[in-house]
């Protein structure tokens, strides 16, 4: 689809980080409006057939978003992101942490630290993230979380979209 | 039990032990004498590498030598990559996103 466009995704073992780069052929405040409005976010957060559906969102310095991913089958995981440090339109930052659906933090699953940097450079935005976890093991927790069926499903998907 | 294989790499000595035998299979006298802990200490998280598959022993004459499992290794790359195709398929939809958003700005 969009070849061209850079993407880069690494892991640094030693300090359970993860980074993901991306850019997009768009400018920077339409890029940051989809990154932090909530009925833009909803539209592409969850890979497909997943559904992100955010119930309240706060995009302030100790605002938060409470949201959950819903599965094709209508199951709800919830999550609750702190926003910690808000700087338009170049930065933001939160810690994100599983909940339930009344937004009590579930503290026996892994809590991230992720910081999203936004630059543009001739009508092309770069979105760099970095995603900071305890230990690797809490990654795998991650995408336990119901990830790796959402994520068949989306290429089964991607597959009928590309039949001619 | 068998052990999870990233809680044996949750930890930065077993991690620093992989990145010693990954170059050559080596006795764990000679491992030991890599770091500031006891003998013991490294024959434990050897253990717990082994019980993980991540590393396998062989005897030369009374030596054991422990050498890294590659393709256990590469489970881990593989899983990585699963994670990095979720990012993939979101932000092939962002894409999508945006350029609708462009048009109706027109």
């Amino acid at each position: 689809m969009n070849s061209t466009l850079q993407f880069d995704f690494s892991v640094d073992r030693t300090t359970n980080s993860i980074f993901v780069n991306r850019d997009f052929a768009a400018g920077l405040s339409k890029v940051w409006d989809a990154f932090t409005k909530q009925e833009i976010l909803d539209q592409w957060w969850a890979p497909k057939p997943w559904i992100s559906r955010t119930k309240h969102m706060d995009f302030t310095a100790g605002g938060r978003r409470f949201y959950a991913m819903v599965s094709p089958e209508g199951q709800e995981f919830w999550s609750l992101q702190k926003y910690t440090s808000v700087s338009p339109t170049t930065n933001f930052k939160y810690q994100d942490a599983f909940a339930d659906k009344d937004e009590n933090i579930n503290e026996a699953m892994p809590r991230s630290d992720w910081d999203l940097s936004f630059s543009e450079r001739n009508g092309t935005t770069s979105v760099s993230i970095v995603i900071k976890l305890k230990t690797l093991a809490d990654l795998e927790q991650l995408i336990q979380m119901g990830f790796k069926e959402g994520f068949t499903m989306t290429l089964n998907y991607l597959d009928q979209l590309l039949k001619p | 039990m068998r052990r999870d294989i990233f809680q044996a790499i949750a930890d930065p000595t077993r991690r620093a032990i992989i990145a010693l035998i990954a170059l050559q299979a080596m006795t764990p006298n000679a491992i030991a004498e890599n770091f500031n802990t006891t003998r013991q200490a490294v024959s434990k998280h050897l253990r717990i590498l082994t019980e993980c598959d991540l590393v396998k022993q062989e005897y030369q004459g009374r030596e054991i030598y422990y050498s890294l499992e590659i393709e256990k290794m590469k489970e881990i790359d593989k899983w990585l990559s699963q994670f990095r195709k979720i990012w993939e398929t979101r932000f092939d939809q962002l894409d999508k996103v945006l350029s609708t958003i462009k048009k109706q700005k027109k």
